[in-house]
């Protein structure tokens, strides 16, 4: 009787360490321009060699501008990470997806877009949304910058195994209700330590009937509730999506690896450490309205009274009353895009809204930004960004832009942000920035109302 | 790495659940940076507050810090563990760690600590009663956190972890050792998955 977990870990292990810990064989490795450039920096200094280069794709994107004709250069303090990058990619024989080329954007858009991320892969990257890429069925997660050079090494990597999470979600997603809202909810009910020490499987029909798009989208905020892993079971549909990518399999091979994929599930009456179920048809658009995702709330709901001192330090800095309703707040920015909601699909839910007249309100700045280049040229030839532009919207360079605020762009002190991304921390999208997480239409509704709005209404 | 033995001095209290490393450290101040004189920006958009434990003067380089649940979650900037080391941290003592940050301090030679709840609010209350002067002491070796007013509270490490902390130990060179092991693996991996391989061949 074995879990998902299992099966995406046990082949994988090397050598048992003893005491829990394996050393672990690393299929795929991504590096991004910050911890991505600094561990292959490190690796050299260290007197190693990359030991292989071939398993290793690397891409500029946290500290980059997403200014329409950006360079490297345009936010100076990105030039010289990514330079390094390029740099240290070129010397290593490590293959680098460069701004304006397809397959460059955000680490987690790229790597599963290209195919370089498949089922049953094991796969880390210096970064904590890696657990994204769970969505197609890879054992992904994040690490540190040591822990980074140690994979650039040896291409294994010194773990324990985490405990195993089921979390169900049975039922019809109501209208109107995306993955954004699936995760944020769990995220409210089990808390941002809930996983902690857990891989979590999403299961259950809701979570079958989900494009890969929105798998990605689910297990992206894995890390939020505390998980460092998160995926679902590779199915047809995620078949499907990958066939004919770039780096998928090809013809043998690819019959070959559906064999392998099939057999990627829990079994029947395999037993998990941790079991959740939600009901899928009872879920509403969520909006966060704290700093931290657990504070979140149905669209529909009232500002809570605070339980905690946490809980006031977080009305303060978010400038809200308890008891007001919380749709209907005023906002003064939108942003969508990030590692969670991106990609095309995203935009396709957000452009929905956009009936013909329609205008991003007045006051409100409203940005758009793929999440690669490959999302930003699709979007393009359906003629997307035309229909954003039209309404006011700024559609932008691909990147990771106002997510974490690292490239130079930021949402103003005290400047209220509605945002796709996955993080309302205390000055995420900028100092003084206030953020509500919530799902790429619901951003949309933001922007044309000029306030929080339940995008059911539209 | 500093080798990590036995610690002993000032214990900060810092009993918040869910410090994330965006707290420790804001993104910005890592594009770019080296590992050092990252100390200066830890905790900037709190540390000013008046409300904010560590602003005392009593807490100032203190090498222990006593957290909440959680302590570490979020980005696994491994510059949150560096911005610490930058303050004088050598050991941080919570109820739980993210995953992510629980490794990286091992990674750097600081030690995470995993003590109950309650523990940790004796500790802090005893820590209290002499802001500044009272000491705690981290004895590794015998896996203690030893009170200002002398009890000895064990706690469980990895067995892994702590000769690694103890000797230093460079986990690279360690793993280099199994290099054999490690191409008999992908050997197999490329009969068994050939398509793993093939797809990404250059
Ligand atoms: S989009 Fe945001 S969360 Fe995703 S990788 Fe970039 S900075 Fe991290």
């Amino acid at each position: 009787m074995a879990t998902l977990l299992d099966r995406l870990w046990d082949p994988h292990v090397v050598a048992d360490l003893g005491e829990g810990w394996s050393l672990l064989h690393i299929d795929r490795v991504l590096l991004h321009d910050l911890s991505g450039a600094r561990a292959l920096t490190e690796v050299g200094e260290k007197g190693h060699a990359v030991a292989r280069p071939d398993l290793v794709f690397a891409t500029p994107d946290h500290a980059v501008s997403s200014a329409p004709g950006r360079t490297s250069e345009t936010f100076a303090g990105g030039a010289r990470p990514i330079a390094g990058l390029r740099q240290r990619a070129k010397e290593t024989g490590v293959r680098l997806f460069d701004l304006g080329q397809p397959g460059h954007g955000i680490v987690h858009v790229m790597g599963p877009e290209l195919g370089i991320v498949l089922p049953g892969v094991t796969l880390v990257c210096g970064d904590s949304h890696t657990c994204t890429n769970g969505g197609v069925g890879a054992l992904a997660f994040g690490i540190g910058a040591s822990e980074l050079t140690h994979v650039l090494a040896t291409q294994t990597l010194m773990q324990r195994k985490p405990r195993a999470m089921r979390l169900t979600y049975e039922g019809v997603l109501p209208k109107g209700v995306t993955a954004k809202d699936m995760i944020l909810a769990a995220i409210g009910k089990l808390g941002t330590a809930g996983g902690t020490g857990y891989a979590v499987e999403y299961a259950g029909s809701a979570v079958r009937a989900l494009g890969v798009e929105a798998r990605l989208t689910l297990c992206n905020l894995s890390i939020e509730m505390g998980a460092k892993m998160g995926f679902v079971a590779p199915d047809e549909t995620v078949f499907q999506w990958l066939a004919g990518r770039r780096f998928a399999p090809k013809g043998a091979h690819w019959d070959a690896a559906l064999r392998d994929w099939q057999g990627l599930r829990s079994d029947v009456g395999a037993r998990f450490d941790a079991e959740h179920a939600i009901d899928a048809a009872t879920i509403a658009p969520q909006i966060t309205w704290g700093t931290s995702p657990e504070q979140v709330l149905p669209v529909t709901a009232t500002i809570p009274a605070p339980a905690t001192p946490g809980d006031r330090a977080a009305l303060d800095y978010m400038g809200l009353e308890p008891g007001r309703p919380i749709a209907g707040t005023k906002v003064d920015w939108v942003f969508i895009g990030s590692c969670t909601n991106s990609r095309i699909s995203d935009l396709r839910d957000a452009a929905v809204l956009l009936r013909p007249g329609a205008k991003v309100a007045p006051g409100v700045t409203a940005w758009v930004v793929p999440g690669s280049e490959i999302v930003k040229r699709e979007a393009e030839a359906e003629g997307l960004h035309r229909r954003f532009l039209d309404a006011g919207f700024e559609w932008r360079e691909p990147g990771c832009a106002l997510c974490v605020a690292a490239n130079g762009e930021a949402v103003p002190p005290g400047a209220r942000c509605v945002s796709t991304s996955n993080r309302n921390f205390v000055g995420r999208q900028g100092t003084g920035a206030r953020t509500h997480l919530a799902s790429p239409a619901m951003a949309a509704a933001a922007a044309l109302t000029g306030a929080i709005t339940d995008v059911r209404a539209f | 790495m500093d080798p990590f033995t036995t610690l002993t001095g000032v214990a900060a209290p810092l009993l918040r659940a869910n410090i994330v490393t965006d707290m420790i450290i804001p993104i910005q101040h890592l594009v770019g940076a080296t590992r050092q004189g990252l100390g200066q920006h830890a905790f900037e958009r709190f540390r000013d507050h008046p409300d904010w434990p560590l602003a005392r003067a009593a807490y100032k380089g203190a090498p222990i810090l006593l957290a909440g649940e959680n302590f570490g979650c979020g980005s696994s900037r491994e510059g949150a563990v560096w911005t610490l080391q930058g303050i004088g941290v050598r050991c941080v003592i919570a109820p739980s760690f993210g995953d992510i940050f629980f490794n990286n301090c091992f990674q750097n030679g600081v030690l995470p600590v995993r003590l109950p709840e309650d523990a940790i609010r004796r500790i802090a209350a005893e820590v209290e009663e002499s802001p500044g002067n009272a000491r705690v002491t981290v004895d590794l070796e015998r896996q203690v956190v030893v009170t200002p007013r002398g009890e000895a509270i064990p706690f469980a490490v990895d067995a892994r972890k702590k000769s690694a902390l103890i000797e230093g130990l460079d986990e690279i060179a360690l793993t280099k050792k199994r290099a054999e092991e490690i191409a008999a693996w992908q050997a197999r991996d490329k009969q068994a998955r050939p398509w793993a391989w093939e797809s990404v061949a250059p």
